[in-house]
């Protein structure tokens, strides 16, 4: 039984950190289009994991009923989040590890740099980890003298390169691998000089670059991919095996995760275990899964902590039209399938947070009038794509639609005189009210027929409406206007039917 | 307010609507119905495709099979509590023990490591760690660059669904699903990073 919290509803406190985009979308995508070799990278490695997943999703005869049940699960812990987190909490601190709350970005980089000083380390090892992301943790440590070494082969990639990351499975996405022999034989101190761009000799080129940083670290700072409430538990997913050695060597584990991230029972890994790998990498399972519960004696950490982050999450679960954005799991289906993502890549979101998902995460959780954020929910052609690849069947395009009625409504209380939008739309329901306004408004249908070129377009439209064509063409309209037909047509078949 | 009761607070003041938590459906599959030869042959398949070794053999037959999977290695590790016949004709062993456990460097110069496992899952090809005697910290099972990993027949499971049923999760568990991987180059997968780049698995018939 949920308690039930009787207070008024509070104001949404909205999240820090690398969620904004310091720019419109259209103006960074626009910029990011001109770039052919990124283009051309993300479109193959796209399609390569489309058709990957698409296999092994095909293999099993209960994948929607999978969903299903994944998507139940996460509206019920979203229903009952404040209970299941003190029953998390519970257990994961009767087992030996230590639980820090962060309200923010900021609140969770001081507890991280805190607990790194208390183990008396100057450089830790990370796993690849979105809310580290999200709070700028790197930069932060990096600007108190602490060096974060990531370890993820992608991540390594974005970070030697001092680059940004475009995709939240494979930050490196946008490069290809003769990009990636580029940035190892510039930016590692003992990188072999005839490195080639074969897959593997990079791979073995990381490995001798971060085996020693593995077996000396103090300190470790990972993500966690769930947390069951049940047990205390954490779990990290991964491929290579350094999340192993970060989550096992190291005296100190520090992890960071959203309050979101948790399942009511470890007997729910049933279904997210078959639902995460196969909708992120394609693979019937990842090579690596490791689940821990507190401190177990002489085996790995002895010091594991957990940092809890709210960073606009209790705000985006205040929003009962886009609190489901929450039940993301972080496969990156979406992103693989979006038309959109495939073309402008990670970057042209600004957000740690790209594709389809950030799209609504980000603004959701900095509030939509925040910075540029209100022009993502527009960065989508709503083709549903991501919808039916989502694993837990979040609902994107519906909450995409929420959040643009959001924007239209927050800028029409900061302005005073109508905008363009309003004036349309106020014209066009004096227009469509009456049948006879209508009617004189279709008149003028074969006009249109004149303004459009051979090719039935219209190019350029005059004036105001101007911003409609600059990025596509509008068709010509039809000569008869829908009414029109249906009255002649009725016309036909009365009189038929009276002969 | 501590941050604690602040998020708290915050979260329940979202939930102001009072959203209800629907019954969870569970109408996904959860047994396979494989009977033992299925269920070797189809975990066989899911590794061979990860580029693990697999080998399927009677009991007596794993000293044999262990010595010759482990040919041309100097040292191996094993867990305390491993079988010692199923290492007998292998010379090289060092035992890692709560008691005496091996240093980072030591298991970092041993060449393999012998480990036995708490379960499979043969539709995903994962074998399941759980610490227990015999399978060992998770150092052990992780520093080394060649993991022989044995299986008995037995804990072979056939979806994921019957295999998390039977684990304690308060044990701290690795799932293996072939030597360490990635895909970060151009979505492909290539076999051999920071985990053992030599998975072989000795299935155990009963």
């Amino acid at each position: 039984m949920s308690s039930t919290y009787l207070g008024m509803p509070g104001v949404p406190v909205f999240g820090s950190g690398n969620l904004h985009t310091a720019e419109p979308f259209p103006v960074a995508a626009r910029r990011e289009l001109d770039n052919e070799q990124l283009r051309a990278n993300l479109g193959h490695a796209t399609h390569t994991i489309r058709d990957k997943r698409l296999r092994v999703v095909a293999e099993l005869p209960d994948w929607e009923e999978l969903r299903e049940a994944g998507s139940a699960t996460k509206t019920a812990v979203m229903a009952r989040l404040p209970e299941l987190l003190e029953e998390f909490e519970g257990n994961f601190t009767a087992r030996g590890g230590i639980i820090h709350w962060a309200r923010d970005a900021a609140e969770a980089n001081e507890i991280v740099r805190e607990l790194i000083r208390d183990a008396g380390a100057d450089e830790v090892v990370k796993v690849k980890s979105m809310a580290t992301q999200e709070i700028g943790l790197n930069e932060y440590l990096e600007e108190q003298g602490i060096s974060a070494f990531e370890t993820d082969l992608a991540e390594l990639i974005v970070q030697l390169d001092h680059d940004k990351p475009s995709h939240i499975l494979v930050p490196a996405i946008h490069k290809n691998r003769s990009q990636i022999r580029d940035i190892f034989l510039r930016e590692m101190p003992d990188v072999d000089p005839d490195l080639t761009d074969t897959p593997a000799r990079l791979a073995e080129a990381a490995r001798l670059h971060l085996r020693r940083k593995f077996l000396s670290a103090k300190v470790a700072i990972s993500g966690a991919n769930f947390a069951l409430a049940d047990t205390g538990t954490l779990a990290v997913v991964e491929s290579e095996g350094n999340g192993r050695m970060c989550l096992t060597l190291p005296e100190t584990l520090i992890t960071v995760m959203g309050v979101e991230k948790l399942l009511p029972s470890w007997t729910d890994l049933e279904v997210f275990m078959q639902l995460l790998p196969r909708s992120s990498t394609g693979e019937r399972m990842n090579p690596y899964t490791s689940l821990w519960t507190g401190v177990t004696e002489g085996d790995g950490p002895q010091n594991v902590h957990l940092v809890l982050l709210d960073n606009g999450r209790s705000a985006a679960l205040a929003d009962e039209r886009g609190r489901s954005a929450l039940h993301c799991i972080r496969c990156s289906a979406c992103m693989n399938v979006c038309p959109v993502y495939e073309r402008t890549g990670g970057h042209a979101y600004g957000s740690t947070y790209p594709g389809p998902i950030g799209a609504i995460l980000s603004p959701l959780l900095t509030g939509i009038t925040s910075e540029e954020n209100a022009s993502l929910p527009y960065a989508s052609s709503l083709c549903g794509a991501c919808y039916d690849a989502c694993p837990v069947k979040i609902n994107i395009p519906e909450i995409l639609v929420h959040l643009r009625s959001e924007d239209v409504q927050s800028r029409r209380g900061t302005k005073k005189v109508p905008g363009q939008m309003d004036v349309a739309m106020k014209a066009a329901s004096w227009v469509m009210g009456s049948g006879r306004r209508m009617a004189l408004v279709e008149k003028a249908l074969p006009l249109g027929k004149l303004a459009a070129g051979p090719d039935r377009k219209i190019k350029k439209l005059p004036g105001v409406a101007a911003g409609w064509t600059r990025s596509r063409d509008l068709p010509a309209p039809p000569t008869q206007s829908f009414r029109d037909w249906w009255a002649k047509e009725h016309e036909q078949t009365a009189s038929k039917e009276q002969a | 307010m501590s941050a604690r009761t602040e998020i708290l607070d915050r979260l329940r003041s979202a939930l102001h609507d009072a959203p209800e938590a629907p019954e969870i459906p569970r109408k996904y599959r959860h047994t396979s119905g494989m009977n033992e030869a299925e269920l070797i042959e189809l975990l066989r398949d899911r590794l061979l495709d990860y580029k693990a070794g697999v080998s399927v053999v009677d009991e007596a037959s794993v000293p044999a099979r262990v010595a010759e999977l482990l040919a041309g290695t100097a040292s191996y590790v094993v867990p305390a509590g491993l079988d010692a016949r199923w290492t007998a004709l292998a010379p090289g062993r060092v035992v890692d023990s709560p008691e005496e456990p091996l240093s980072v460097e030591e298991l970092d110069g041993a060449d393999a490591v012998v480990t036995g496992s708490a379960a499979a899952v043969a539709e995903t090809g994962t074998i399941i760690l759980d610490g227990s005697p015999g399978q060992g910290r998770r150092a052990c099972s992780l520093i080394p660059d060649h993991h022989v990993c044995l299986v008995r027949a037995g804990d072979i499971y056939g979806v994921l669904p019957e295999a998390v049923r039977r684990l304690d999760v308060t044990h701290p568990l690795t799932w293996i699903s072939g030597p360490s991987a990635t895909s970060d180059i151009e979505l492909q997968r290539v076999e051999g990073v920071h985990g053992p780049r030599r998975l072989d698995v000795v299935i155990i018939r009963s």
